[in-house]
């Protein structure tokens, strides 16, 4: 199976480019839709609309209060995913959340909203190798991009049944540990980078502790390109409006392209 | 279908975690799997049990409450346990596991604090670090025992997102081990979560089933009783106990506190590691238990009872916190016995089911000792 997703972060990758995937809080604020807009203006590849979830285990404290505030502002998978309908973003987006809500609406109902609102992929974290069957199923029945993830934590076998599983990217995990801004790269965001591209051909992005464009810019030294999320998603808490969210994409995009 | 040893109880179970932690599920299940076969590890388990957690624990004849129900109530007495409740079995088993994969420190979650100060205990006995997760709204109403894991040398720590309870507990324990997974082994204190801990965790709680079961044989005459009873937040004494007696004809049955009644709401989802079932909104936004036991104050169960009450070989039924007080309090009135608040939940459906319970003979499950919330007790009864 082969989609826009994949396409697309492909294309920039063998035309000598990096990658540049940020990440958002869909409903974070009255404005999320413009913002998500501006990051596209700004040299967004694509873009991963995050769907809240009020358990995301995943996610550190930014993600967390993003989710919360969207979730007490009567955010829902629907609403998000209305809103997406036909807003014409110029990119491709996957969505990012967690099993429970896919599942509680039905893989296949899920998989299909999705490709009616226009969204390329699709990632849950909760999801790994051993319970993906039901979901990648309706998945791939509907023709949406399942990216799965990769994390340093994984012995050298497990690594191409992950590549094999996943579509539109790899995400590499970058450390051990959950999304949030870190002050240094972890060394295991280049290590696992590394083994992923020993035994894929499709593009590795990695992300989790991506936070600075210096920091992109040095695992991209390794990895095709990078998720930002909570470095974004912090500026949409500060409430920078679109255009501020717009600049620092911008800042992301600039150091990847290099002088 | 469904094969507990994989995972699977009939649909429900599964691993259900992060990628990064798959390593450490699999690799817990390897070394569970080893170690239960083991008669080295069996028999240092079972001397810390008998030596240190005070096993087998007594199987009481509670005559004056049997007398003012009309059923024949029998108590499997986990609350003599050293540290005062059934989560002693568990962490037990746990921390010698943790041992035997190298780790050195421990994780857990805690709602009640019960199981916090239970694996304090092991990390004290065993010399490990430890660091407890207990949700902001049971540190208060569950002083003594942050008191009590403090002064075991284990560090509480608050969890403040949501409703800042057990279910927050778990979900900071989880971000906490996935940074830490190469070091620390996460003591989770119920038969939920990823495989392989619903299964794991009822395997080291069945000692509880096992040792009722022959009790119950020399009272009855070589016979079972009509009905087994315990509470469920996890599940995890429940669990125990009727894996003595899931072979039998007995009737098995699981009290839930009615603001917290996963199974009585049947509504199947995912978190927390495994698919159960799990109070939540029609987007699968996971809801806020609310339940005056902090050790029931829980939206989920563990996949295990999720098929027994599917397939109907056990009934869950809910009681009131206002039962629950009524409860705590008949016990302590008529047998001399202070129970848990989550243990009470099972006294208060003896007593709200007597007329259908007339002339059964009841096992249940004293998962506790009361000692922890005879202070919210007081406030309450003031
Ligand atoms: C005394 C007692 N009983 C029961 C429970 C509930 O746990 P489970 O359902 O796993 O037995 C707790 C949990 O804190 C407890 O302290």
């Amino acid at each position: 199976m082969s989609g826009v997703l994949e396409a697309t972060l492909r294309s920039r990758r063998d035309s000598g480019g990096k990658c540049l995937v940020p990440y958002l809080t869909g409903g974070l604020g009255p404005d999320w839709l413009d913002t998500v807009h501006a990051v596209a203006a700004a040299g967004a590849d694509a873009i991963e609309i995050g769907v809240p979830f009020s358990d995301p285990g995943m996610d550190g404290p930014t993600i967390q209060e993003a989710n919360d505030i969207a979730l007490e502002a009567g955010v829902t998978p629907q609403s998000i995913l209305d809103s997406l309908r036909g807003a014409d973003i110029g990119v491709p987006t996957a969505v990012m959340t967690y099993g429970n809500i896919a599942y509680r609406m039905g893989w296949e109902r899920f998989a299909s909203m999705l490709v009616d609102s226009g969204v390329s992929g699709c990632i849950l974290p909760d999801i790994p190798l051993e319970e993906v069957g039901p979901w990648a199923e309706a998945a791939d029945g509907a023709g949406v991009e399942t990216v799965m993830l990769a994390a340093p934590t994984a012995p050298d076998e497990r690594l191409p049944r992950i590549c094999r599983r996943s579509h539109g990217f790899v995400y590499a995990v970058g450390l051990l540990g959950i999304t949030g801004v870190r002050a240094e790269l972890a060394a295991s965001a280049k290590i696992i980078a590394g083994r992923l591209k020993n035994v894929t051909d499709k593009p590795v992005l990695v992300g989790v502790g991506v936070g600075t464009p210096a920091q992109a810019v040095e695992v991209s030294t390794v990895a095709d390109g990078v998720v930002v999320g909570s470095a974004v998603v912090q500026r949409m808490l500060d409430r920078a409006g679109p255009e501020g969210v717009g600049e620092l994409v911008a800042e992301f995009r600039a150091a990847l392209d290099g002088p | 279908m469904g094969d507990p040893e994989q995972g699977r109880f009939g649909e429900f179970g599964g691993m259900f975690v992060p990628e990064t932690l798959v390593p450490a599920c699999q690799q817990l299940d390897a070394a569970f799997r080893e170690a239960w076969i083991d008669p080295a590890f069996r028999a240092e388990l079972t001397d810390l049990l008998n030596n240190y957690a005070g096993r087998p624990s007594a199987l009481t004849e509670c005559s004056n409450l049997s007398e003012e129900l009309g059923c024949r109530v029998l108590l499997k007495r986990e609350d003599l346990n050293h540290t005062g409740s059934h989560k002693i079995n568990n962490v037990l088993g746990q921390a010698l596991l943790a041992r035997r994969m190298g780790k050195t420190s421990l994780v857990a979650e805690t709602g009640a604090g019960q199981h916090g100060v239970a694996t304090a205990t092991a990390a004290a006995l065993f010399d490990m670090d430890c660091v407890v997760y207990m949700g902001a709204v049971d540190i208060e109403r569950q002083k003594l025992n942050v008191f009590r894991m403090q002064l075991l040398g284990t560090e509480v720590r608050s969890a403040e997102s949501g409703s800042r309870t057990l279910k927050d507990a778990v979900n900071e324990a989880m971000r906490h081990w996935v940074a830490v997974v190469e070091t620390t082994h996460y003591c989770l204190g119920s038969v939920m979560g990823p495989h392989p801990y619903p299964w794991m965790v009822r395997e080291f709680h069945r000692v509880i089933g096992d040792e009722a079961r022959q009790q119950c044989a020399a009272v009855l005459d070589g016979g079972i009783p009509d009905v087994v009873a315990a509470c469920v937040g996890g599940g995890s004494n429940a669990a125990g106990i009727f894996a003595g007696f899931a072979d039998s004809d007995a009737r098995l049955v699981g009290v839930e506190p009615a603001g917290g009644a996963a199974v009585g709401r049947a509504v199947p989802g995912i978190v927390h590691g495994s698919h159960s079932y799990l109070m939540q909104d029609e987007w699968g936004q996971v809801l806020e238990a609310e339940s005056i036991s902090a050790g029931l104050d829980y939206p989920g169960i563990g996949p295990e009872h999720a098929h027994l009450a599917a397939t109907g070989r056990a009934d869950y039924i809910p009681v009131t916190d206002a039962e629950v007080v009524d409860a705590f309090q008949l016990l302590s009135r008529t047998e001399g016995i202070i129970p848990a608040l989550e243990s009470a939940h099972v006294i208060a459906w003896l007593s709200k089911a007597r007329h259908e319970l007339k002339g059964q003979t009841v096992l249940v499950n004293l998962s506790g000792r009361g000692d922890k919330d005879v202070a919210q007790m007081m406030d309450i009864l003031k």
